[in-house]
This record gives structure tokens, sequence and C-alpha cells, in this order.
């Protein structure tokens, strides 16, 4: 744990006020309203400190890297691989060749549905997902079991939307071949027990990736602790830019998996005749890089791991709790997912106001929300409801937002009364 | 920037409270199914059309208060109308919802002009065009429109998506 985080947690308060100086965009105004930014798992915002990194980069560093000798070619290439050893540290990768750098969570989880899926698994064998996943989760393995004529199987939630473990236990069969899982559900917040679900898919020896896009911001993450064999998120999620995420692999599988694109920088040597790929992460990462996008997410879980991933998380509990209480208290409102252990996102229904007309009247107040189905619809069939209004958490959140959000959901009542 | 509380005027919640012709025709001569699959947003509308005049209309679905509110009022402007003006309605429905038309200048929409305010708000122009887009395709004889596909002729980019 770093200094920073020792301090936070040794005056056992968190200073929220100190952490909202460093980001720049929560001074905005909305419809003249002070800015009350709750849509954190859609993207979150970036502190003044990634900001600087990145002008820093474009500024005095930039050129492309792994390929010329020149001063700031060497420069952009140290400053990249550094991003890369600190996001192995971020998630406590073994190596720093786990690290693959991609373009965000949904790229991560079609580079294994390529690189691994389409070599390694085959007609009639079986893919387990649950009902929780994002869409980005769901469509990559439906187009690779049409390809190849595999399975996909569901395991279920029940009504808080927790995973029915035992029901997940009993779809693995001679021919599961895969699992992938959500660490966070975005919809409900839901945090599924990655640990215990990879343990039960090693038991029968079938590989587990993990969506961890909605808990690498909010939880501490240890992927050797969790044990999966994959674990893929993004960075705008997690204070960095867009354009940049992360898959983590397990270094024995990545060497196994095929290319997912081909091009420079993936290769060792190339004719027309033969040409052989590069080692790993390098083999992932085919063409120029979003060198500045990554080097910005080293920066991001710099900051982060200074304020402390355990702090956050702790901050961001209480912070959940008093919005379910006092959401929970107004007459109407209705929240979906109620798992016992969830992370920084609440959805809602206010009975008889459609989640859209929810959203547009609290963007009247300054308050961004998410209203929709998240990309996840399987999650809003399950509830047989057509959309949600999702307010969603982030560290730099205050109390006193959480009391917004429940006055601006009072002002949409009143007008639909 | 858009005051959207213009948009959930008085005549807006009225119609979305108690929308009228709610319900479907069960002799119609004329039906579609209208769906944005970007909200989830779905709605049908029946028509009864006879001597290209409008004699029966009627709609019913989930949706939002702007849409439903949307697909009332429309039921009520084009009832009785003939099918060549009710074209010209919804031609001037989704200029005005995407800020092409000139809501001083001259139209045929009354008091369809309380969703003007909807151009302000890019994200639910789709919302109050959805049953438009569906009487369109009801006459045009197309099964179900979308506000998300390519041949719909009453397709367009809206708000820039």
């Amino acid at each position: 744990m770093s200094a920073a985080a020792l301090k936070v947690r040794a005056a056992g308060t968190f200073d929220v006020e100190r952490v909202r100086a460093d980001f720049p965009i929560l001074a905005l105004e909305v419809e003249g309203k002070p800015l009350v930014y709750l849509d954190n798992a859609a993207s979150s915002q970036m502190p003044q400190q990634v900001i600087d990194r990145l002008v820093r980069y474009q500024r005095t560093e930039h050129a492309n890297i792994h390929r010329a000798v020149h001063y700031l070619s060497e420069t952009a290439t140290r400053a990249y691989e550094e991003a890369r050893r600190k996001l192995q540290c971020f998630i406590n990768a073994r190596e720093e060749r786990e690290v693959v750098f991609t373009s965000g969570t949904t790229e991560s989880i079609n580079l294994v549905m390529h690189g691994y899926g389409r070599k390694f698994i085959g007609a009639g064998d079986e893919i387990i997902l649950t009902t929780l996943e994002h869409h980005s989760n769901i469509v990559p393995w439906q187009m690779l079991a049409e390809e190849k004529g595999a399975k996909i199987r569901v395991a279920p939630i029940n009504d808080a939307g927790e995973l029915l473990l035992d029901e997940y236990e009993k779809l693995f069969s001679e021919r599961t071949r895969f699992v992938g899982v959500t660490h966070v559900s975005n919809a409900l917040g839901s945090i599924n027990p990655v640990r215990r679900l990879v343990e039960i898919a090693h038991a029968r020896g079938v590989p587990v990736l993990v969506d961890g896009a909605q808990a690498a911001p909010h939880l501490k993450v240890d992927v050797q602790d969790l044990g999966c064999d994959f674990y893929a998120f993004s960075g705008h999620k997690l204070c960095g830019p867009t354009g940049i995420g992360v898959l983590y692999g397990k270094a024995a599988l990545l060497e196994k998996m095929q290319p997912f694109k081909g091009g420079g920088d993936m290769i060792l040597s190339v004719s027309f005749e033969k040409t052989t790929y590069n080692g790993i992460p390098q083999k992932f990462e085919a063409g120029t890089p979003p060198i500045a996008a990554a080097i910005g997410l080293g920066a991001a879980v710099d900051y982060l791991s200074a304020i402390g991933m355990e702090a956050i998380a702790a901050y961001e509990h209480d912070l959940l709790a008093h919005a379910t209480a006092l959401l929970g208290s107004i007459p109407g409102v209705r929240i979906i997912g109620t798992a016992q252990h969830k992370a920084a996102v609440l959805s809602f229904v206010l009975e008889g106001v459609h989640p859209h007309d929810v959203g547009t009247l609290l963007n009247q107040e300054g308050i961004a929300v998410r209203t929709g189905h998240h990309c996840a619809q399987p999650v809003m069939q399950r509830f047989r409801i057509p959309a949600t209004s999702r307010a969603s958490f982030a560290f730099f959140n205050t109390h006193a937002e959480v009391d917004a959000l429940a006055a601006g959901i009072r002002a949409v009542q009143k007008v639909f009364s | 920037m858009a005051d959207s509380k213009s948009l959930y005027q008085e005549v807006i919640l009225d119609h979305n409270k108690r929308p009228r012709n709610y319900g479907a025709i069960e002799a119609a001569t004329n039906k579609a199914e209208g769906h944005n699959p970007l909200c989830g947003d779905h709605l049908s509308v029946t028509l009864v059309v006879e001597d290209e005049r409008i004699k029966a209309i009627a709609f019913q679905g989930e949706s939002c208060a702007i849409c439903k509110a949307s697909a009332s009022m429309m039921t009520a402007a084009v009832n009785g109308k003939t099918r060549v003006d009710a074209e010209t309605l919804i031609e001037e429905f989704r200029d005005m919802a995407m800020g092409k038309l000139d809501v001083k200048g001259t139209h045929h929409l009354g008091r369809l002009t309380v969703f003007a305010g909807v151009r302000d708000l890019p994200t639910r122009v789709k919302c109050a065009i959805l049953p438009w887009h569906t009487l369109h395709a009801a006459l045009n004889a197309v099964p179900v429109a979308s506000t998300e596909s390519d041949d719909d002729p009453m397709h367009a980019p809206i708000g820039g998506a």
C-alpha cells in the first residue's frame, strides 16, 4: 500500500473535497446547476494529474515506439513499457508480458474470442456465460458459437441480481470449454464471487475470462488471487483516456493463442513465404498502439494507487449505502439489483415514469445519470423491464450529490404527479 | 442550452397520462409496429383507410412520455385526414423535431408545435418521431418501422448521430 493510502486509512477519513479539486470537469455547471456526475459506470472523469501527463507526453516525449533508435522513440518506448509495468502492478500480474494493451474491454474480449476461442473451441463445445453479462461479453461468444457450431449456456441470477452458484456449477459438462463472467454487473452492481467461480471451472480444466470493466475502478483487483486466466478492463472507466484498455492473460495461454490482428510490431520477420510472430505481448499489439493513452492510463493507476483502492472501495461503499437507504425511502422508487455484495451502482425505476423522462428531467437539475438497457438486455429481460435509470458513483462523488439525486427524483415525480 | 422543462408541458403530460385513441383496431386495413432498439420504445399503429382517407386510427405500446404523447396527439391530428394530408404532417413533424422547420412559418402542425423543443434534445428526437415513422410505415404497407433501419424511408441521421 502506498504512503498516501496509508495516510488516508490512518486518518480513518477520506478527504473527498481534496480529491474533487483534482478533477477540473467537476467545476462545470450544467443547466445553471453544479454538475452532479453520476454516470461513472459508462465513463469516469480524468484528474489533472493524468491530463498533465498526457500533455507532457505530447509536448516532450512523443514518437512512434519500438521502431527507431532516436531519442524521442526511445523515450516514448520507455514511457509506454513503464505504463505496462504500472498496470502489471495495479492488478498484480506475475509478469509484465501478461499485460496486453488493447483499445478497451470490448477489444480485450474479442481478442480472446479470436485468439483463443477460434483456435480451441469447436463444434458441439460449450461456453458458459451469465445473465449478468454486458453485451460485449455475450456477442463475441455468440459470433464464435455461430461460426463453430458451439453452444452458449447461461448461468441464471436470483431476484436480487446474484448469480446462482449451484446453477452455474450444474452447467458444466464434458463439452464445457470456456467460461466468461463479469466481475461486477454494469447494470446492477452485483459483485460476483469470481475466485469461487474460477475454482469451479478450473476443477474441470476450463479456463475463465473475467470482464473487469466495472470492477477495476472500484475494487482492489489481484488477478493471481482471483486465479482467472484472462481479465479485461478499460482505461476510461478508470480515470484514464478512452481508446485504451488491458487484457491480462496467463503467459502460457497467451503464448498458445493465435494473433488477433496482423501488422507491424507483432512480427519478428516477414517474407512472402513465411512470417514469424513476435512474442507476447507484442504478438497482440499489431500496428502503432495508442501510446499516449497507455501512458495516460499508467498515470491514472498511479493516481488511484496513491489514494488506495481499499480506501476508494470503503468510501464508495458508504456512498452506495447512503444512496440505497435514501432512494429506497422514496415511495414509487424501486431499486433494481439488491445483491448483498454490490459496487457503486444504483439502478432504479420510478413508478409511472419512463427512465428516459427521468434522465432528461434530472439533466435539467445538472444531474448526469444513464438511462436505458445499459447494454445488458438479458438483465432487463430477467427483471421484465425495458430499461432503468442508473446512478453510478466514483470516489469523487459526495453524500451531498446523493442528496441532490434524491431531490431530483422527487422533482421528477412532481412533474408526473 | 436546451430547456427540457419546456418540453414537459401540461399538454404533453396530459396526453401521456390519458392517451387518446389508445388500443388496437381489429378491422384495420393498415398497421405497423414501431421500434427504437436504442431505448426499447415500441408501439403499434392500426388504421382504417378508406377512399384514401384515414377513417380511424389507434396506437398502443410501451414508451416514454414524449413518445406516448406524440403518438396520442398524432392520432388526434390525422384522424379524418386524407393520406396526402397525413403524409404532409408526417414530413412537417419530422422537420420540426430535427430543427429544419421554421415553426413560425407556414405549416399545418397546429398544437403539435409543443414538440418543437425536442430539437434541442438530440437523444430524445427519436422518441418524438417514432410514432410518425410508424404511421408512415403503416400507410405505405411496411409492417415494421425502426428508428435504426437504413431502408426505412423515414430514416435520416438525427441529432448528428
